[in-house]
């Protein structure tokens, strides 16, 4: 009845787990009981939860970003200090399969359900707004989109306490990742989170793909875009050609697991190295799928607050497009030890330095945009001045992995995670960070608070370095990664230098904490009551903060990339005279049931419960016929609504 | 607050003056369908890619297990193949049936397409219970692994086609072609097209090279 799930999976006897689950517990009754308490429960199912609308759905999708975050940095702090602990004949506080569960969960939690929910997050609140339109071209599928990751991020949680995770490494390679080495059910809450979620990504895709190629407002050409909406094409470009690869790679290892299947088992002809090419085939465009919009993001920051349009608007938007077909030909650079002999590896090396041109193309894009610009140090601005110091150093070792014989000597040592780190927490994170203090006020009517923001930008560039620079060092001494105990005292001071940049870092986000709290407690003193509060230049400022929900009463007509800035210049912005019906589609629960049955489908699947799969795929595939057979899912705004929403003090 | 030169413009924007707003808003909004599921079947495209790549390299490894060449029947599998091909002949008759408006002849031609992508199915299901019978199921080699993988994510496809156009023929039946029959028979024309394409591809590939080879 209940397959392989019993009372004696819950890890009562390890009491870090436990006290991470009674934590957990408290955070949900304070959450939960706050709602109730406010009596919010129907504000949150309809403004929220049941909205299709595009800035709401990356509001959750960024709330969600940054819960994760936290849980993934916990144990990136359990790590460090283990490593720390862990010498001699000290043996830390964990044991090495608890260990190994805590670097599995944090690479697969940090890449799936932090960095993507923050670059999804970002282009859902500011690609339709950008190219002035109402909302994506599916709005139910969004909403759909959504929901699956947070079923992925239900699943990876509850594998802390119901059962176990995955002690194999965020990659899951086989044969170690088979069932004849990995019997628990950790392997199938990694497959089986990131699968469902990764379904909401490739949805996604689609979505922002059709909504920017179709529904760009009249007049705005490609070449007309906004840098960060290039950026978003051609993210969603990559997420359509590389998720579908995801997708089988996943479905077939599972196929091993579950049906005794053999394509990447080391018996019955089975081929594990066809697993890792595959994955990597997904892999590579992956890390460029973060990246490109977070580029994007640096993009509009530096042109907003250097008072200049951006240096080499062409050469960047090329710069991206190259980046998007080179990314799909250097995936064995991630295991040039693998033995596919000196050719090959050759090609793959210089195929990778190469991708480093137009990389360095858009730095330089950026260095220029400042160049005798009237530079506002905000903290979005800070962010991206860290960034381009940073990112250029990750950049470099990169550049030095992909030399195959270099890389023979410093593959999977700490140099190696110095390098992805540098790069991941340089680029994409501070980007993100970047990006929403840039779009907070869009998306909430009002201002972060700048001085906690600033102090947090310091703690964070001074805690990344202490932290990441002697994992350089280590890769240099030999020290691979993955290690829960060491016995080289050479390495013992650098991990013990680590261990203290990672608590550096601990308070930058309790400071960021601090700052969006604090920012809502005084939020009346900084709303934004312009809807252009940093003086932008693109037409997401063109209207107010937050923007109605129809974004814009008339939908501008655009001659040129800097409409916007060049009708402020000459005092052309003005109010719309004339209002006129709106299509909008209906807020919609479907998208929320659709991953209450998903959530079945992936729990029934990793305890082996089949009537609940079953229940799952019909619960589906039902709710989806009944949402077909109904013909209510759109309406108008009459004009005079739309009259009395824009004439009201905002 | 709007630009200079307020305009009100095709995609999203109704006519100010336009009382039959709702046609004009669903063709956009039809024509942005059409684009997205077009889009989807070219992520399809890869999926089946990576499994054909995964095929390929596999199908030598029958460790001990038999070979194509052993177990492929190819008049039986030229029988299936015909059933799926004409059935995309006959799912263009209902499509050319449907934009004369012709409702009980669209009803016929998907009815007999659903037959002939029903017969594919069985035929499938046919073979491969066969295989499992004789102890060639999918865990007896990575060859074989491979194989039924890839025939069986089209058979799932094209099953849950057969899902979709039991839905159609009922939606048809009752409500005529109106409404949001003629954008969903479009998308599934483009699934059920899309499938042959990606048979032929199998038949080559699995069957006809396996046979030689």
């Amino acid at each position: 009845m209940l397959g392989k799930l019993s009372l004696s999976v819950i890890p009562f006897d390890n009491p870090i787990i436990m006290g991470a689950v009674a934590f957990m517990a408290i955070c949900a009754i304070a959450i939960v009981g706050s709602i109730t308490y406010y009596g919010k429960w129907k504000w949150l199912w309809t403004e929220y939860l049941t909205s299709v609308d595009h800035k709401k759905i990356g509001i959750m999708y960024l709330a969600l970003a940054l819960v994760m975050l936290v849980r993934g940095f916990t144990d990136a702090i359990m790590m460090r200090s283990q490593q720390a602990l862990s010498f001699g004949p000290n043996h830390g506080y964990l044991p090495p399969h608890h260990f190994d569960q805590i670097f599995s969960a944090h690479g697969a939690i940090m890449i799936f359900f932090v960095a993507m929910p923050l670059v999804v997050g970002l282009m859902n609140i500011a690609v339709p707004l950008q190219i002035g339109a109402r909302d994506v071209a599916f709005p139910f599928m969004n909403s759909v989109s959504l929901w699956l990751t947070v079923v992925g991020v239900v699943l990876i949680n509850l594998s802390l306490f119901i059962g176990e995770f995955a002690k194999v490494g965020w990659t899951a390679y086989p044969p170690l990742s088979e069932l004849a080495y990995s019997p628990g059910v950790g392997v199938d809450y990694y497959l089986w989170s990131v699968q469902i979620a990764g379904i909401g990504s490739l949805l996604t895709g689609v979505n922002f793909f059709v909504t920017i190629m179709k529904m760009r407002a009249p007049g705005m050409k490609l070449m007309d875009m906004p840098i960060f909406c290039w950026n978003a094409l051609c993210t969603n470009m990559l997420i359509l050609a590389a998720f579908p690869i995801l997708t089988v790679t996943f479905a077939l290892l599972a196929l091993d697991r579950y049906l005794g299947m053999h394509f990447f088992t080391n018996s019955a002809g089975g081929e594990p190295m066809l697993y890792v090419n595959l994955y990597w085939a997904w892999g590579h465009p992956e890390v460029y799928i973060l990246i490109l919009p977070i580029f994007g993001v640096y993009s509009e920051v530096t042109q907003t607050f250097s008072g200049k349009k951006i240096f080499g608007y062409t050469s960047m938007v090329w710069a991206t497009v190259a980046i998007t077909v080179l990314s799909f030909i250097v995936w064995l650079h991630h295991f040039f030890t693998m033995g596919a002999g000196a050719d090959v590896n050759t090609f793959f090396g210089i195929s990778t330095m190469i991708i480093a041109v137009p990389t360095g193309v858009k730095m330089f894009n950026w260095l220029f945009t400042m160049y005798r610009g009237r530079i506002r140090f905000t903290t979005p601005m800070m962010w991206t001045v860290a960034f381009l110091v940073t990112f250029s150093i990750g950049g470099m070792t990169g550049v030095l992995l992909a030399v195959p014989g270099a890389d023979f000597l410093l593959h999977n040592s700490l140099f190696l995670i110095a390098h992805f780190h540098n790069v991941i927490i340089g680029g994409v994170v501070f980007g993100s960070f970047a990006g929403i203090t840039y779009w907070w006020p869009k998306a909430m009517g009002f201002k972060l608070h700048e001085g906690l923001g600033k102090i947090a930008v310091w703690l964070w560039v001074i805690g990344f370095y202490v932290a990441f620079m002697p994992l350089y060092v280590l890769g240099f001494e030999g020290m691979t990664r993955r290690l829960d105990h060491y016995d080289n005292p050479a390495w013992h001071p650098w991990l013990i230098v680590a261990a203290v940049g990672s608590f550096i870092i601990l308070l930058a986000v309790i400071t960021q904490v601090l700052q969006i709290v604090h920012s809502f407690r005084i939020r009346d003193q900084l709303r934004d009551v312009t809807g252009d509060p940093w003086n932008g230049r693109s037409l997401e400022w063109a209207t107010t903060s937050p923007p109605p929900f129809y974004n814009f009463a008339e939908i501008p007509e655009i001659h040129g990339r800097d409409t916007f800035w060049e009708a402020k210049k000459q005092g052309k912005v003005k109010k719309p005279s004339a209002f006129h019906d709106i299509h909008m589609p209906r807020n919609t629960g479907a998208g929320v049931v659709v991953g209450g049955f998903s959530f079945l489908f992936g729990f029934g699947l990793i305890w082996h419960i089949w009537w609940m799969v079953a229940l799952g795929v019909l619960g589906i595939i039902v709710t989806l016929w009944v949402r077909a057979a109904n013909d209510n899912k759109d309406y108008y705004v009459p004009a005079a609504e739309v009259a009395q929403i824009e004439q009201s003090p905002s | 607050m709007s630009i200079d030169l307020p305009g009100d413009y095709s995609l999203t924007a109704p006519k100010p003056d336009a009382h039959a707003h709702g046609h004009h808003d669903h063709a956009e909004a039809d024509s942005r369908t059409v684009f997205g599921f077009w889009i989807y079947i070219m992520t399809d495209c890869i999926l089946f890619a990576s499994i054909f790549a995964a095929f390929v390299v596999l199908r030598n490894n029958t460790a001990g297990g038999p070979t194509g060449k052993e177990i492929f029947d190819l008049p039986y599998v030229l029988k299936e193949t015909m059933a799926l091909l004409f059935s995309s002949v006959t799912y263009g008759f209902a499509m050319l049936a449907a934009y004369k408006n012709d409702r009980s002849r669209t009803l016929l031609w998907l009815v007999i397409t659903f037959l002939l992508g029903a017969t594919f199915i069985g035929m499938e299901i046919h073979e491969f219970y066969g295989l499992v019978a004789a102890g060639h199921g999918p865990d007896q080699s990575a060859f074989l692994s491979g194989f039924f993988t890839l025939v069986g994510t089209h058979g799932t496809h094209v099953t849950f086609g057969l899902i979709w156009m039991a839905t159609m023929i009922f939606q048809v039946a009752k409500n005529g072609l109106g409404g949001s029959a003629m954008r969903r028979l479009t998308l599934l024309s483009l699934f059920w097209h899309f499938l042959d394409i990606v048979w032929i591809g199998v038949f080559t590939v699995v069957y006809l090279t396996g046979s030689v080879f």
